[in-house]
């Protein structure tokens, strides 16, 4: 099952030169960009590892591009997002994020019905990959 | 695509190219520096016949843009390195323009495993525009093997290779420690397409900088000032740790200090431009007329 998220949920994949032009929107705009992965695809899962710190220094693509590269190639198999960040005031918030790599095969989730008091029923949803520990889970 | 046997306006192509202005802005902000404008000029001639050969279908390869500026301190390495990095993002050669100055300091980290990350930080920084690594020679340090300015230097190649597209690095420092630093590594002196040798000024030259110093801070010199001034550099030209025009803002500004407190020591009432003219006393002074420093 093909997990979307963010910005672009709605697209195919960027190739790596959509990436590039994004990316490049955001530095035009004076939003940090930082390069983020995990390996839990829940939707809920909204605290993904840092790829080193936000790129404030950056004026060109082609820096944020390398530290891309950097984590695909680190952490394999995994997902990979990129995020623009704005810092004005009123706005301080995330301003486009959008998934860079993802796992070859993505297991999908599963739903779970929880029989609770007074034939309550509460749902959850599962994710498959998640059964096995954290860094072994898209091997 | 043009035709085999079509013409290409070059007048034209002169004419419209933005670069035109920045050279002639070159030309004219800069005092003396004659060979370096005349490179500076070529190169961007080079670039700008490129563009135009990739438009009449001619194979071109990206040129090799690296460049190392040698020359005595003072001498506008810094300033030129500026209007480089402008000059080649008008040619569309780097996409931001932006000039990066990093020193050792900046690229060889302190403990085994700092420098990498270190010099990965500047690069990305200067991606997009140039990179100028200031007295670049104390990068390599022969006596000490284990120094990890060898880590820098390998990391610096390997992106002037592989990120050529990305951006431009200028190497920059004295003449003959540039020549030792570049015989111990053969590396960088294949892929630096250009040398620039910055030449000393003349004392009419540093005069004309002096004069273009005290115009924009709104200051002048009166004629015995200015004969007790064109006096001082031909004495100082001389004396160690001379460094051009920076040691002229130096002497101005020690001119503008003795001139403050002439004035207020003096006291009374003075005519308006005074405040401007700096008297040739203020000169005298220096200790430089005295045989000293």
């Amino acid at each position: 099952m093909r997990i979307t998220q963010g910005t672009f949920s709605h697209l195919p994949d960027f190739t790596d030169e959509q990436v590039r032009a994004q990316v490049q929107y955001c530095l035009d705009n004076d939003w940090p960009v930082s390069v983020e992965f995990s390996d839990d695809p829940h939707p809920r899962n909204v605290y993904w590892e840092m790829w080193g710190l936000p790129m404030f220094e950056a004026k060109d693509a082609a820096a944020v591009m390398l530290e891309i590269d950097g984590c695909r190639k680190a952490h394999p198999e995994t997902y990979v997002r990129v995020s623009g960040y704005d810092r004005r005031l009123g706005r301080q918030t995330t301003a486009l994020s959008f998934i860079v790599q993802r796992p070859s095969h993505e297991p999908g989730f599963r739903l779970d019905r929880q029989e609770a008091a007074d034939r309550q029923v509460r749902y959850s949803t599962h994710a498959y990959a998640t059964d096995r520990p954290a860094g072994e889970r898209y091997r | 695509m043009i035709g085999a046997d079509a013409l290409v306006n070059l007048d034209a192509a002169l004419r419209e190219t933005p670069v035109r202005d920045a050279l002639l802005e070159l030309e004219r902000d800069l005092i003396g520096l004659a060979p370096v404008k005349r490179r500076v000029r070529d190169i961007a001639g080079l670039l700008l016949l490129s563009k135009l050969r990739a438009q009449a279908g001619f194979e071109t390869d990206r040129p090799t843009l690296h460049m190392s500026f040698t020359g005595r301190p003072g001498t506008g390495k810094t300033t030129v390195a500026m209007r480089m990095a402008k000059i080649l993002h008008l040619l569309g050669y780097v996409r931001k323009g932006h000039l990066v100055v990093a020193t050792r300091d900046d690229l060889v980290g302190q403990y085994v495993g700092h420098t990498a990350p270190k010099t990965k930080e500047v690069v990305k920084r200067a991606m997009g525009g140039v990179l100028f690594i200031d007295e670049a020679y104390y990068l390599h340090r022969p006596e000490n093997e284990r120094d990890y300015g060898a880590e820098a230097i390998e990391m610096l190649l390997q992106v002037m290779e592989n990120h050529r597209d990305d951006l431009v690095v200028i190497l920059a420092g004295y003449g003959d420690r540039m020549d030792t630093f570049f015989r111990s590594n053969p590396g960088f002196h294949s892929r630096i397409a250009h040398h620039l040798e910055f030449p000393d000024y003349s004392v009419d030259e540093l005069l004309a900088i002096a004069e273009g110093i005290l115009e924009q801070q709104e200051y002048a010199f009166d004629d015995a000032s200015r004969a007790a001034f064109r006096e001082y550099l031909g004495h100082r030209i001389t004396q160690p740790h001379f460094s051009n025009a920076r040691s002229v803002r130096n002497a101005l500004d020690r001119a503008k200090l003795r001139q403050a407190s002439r004035l207020l020591e003096r006291g009374g009432q003075v005519p308006r431009d005074e405040l401007r003219r700096l008297d040739e006393q203020d000169i005298r002074q220096s200790r430089v007329f005295r045989g000293g420093e």
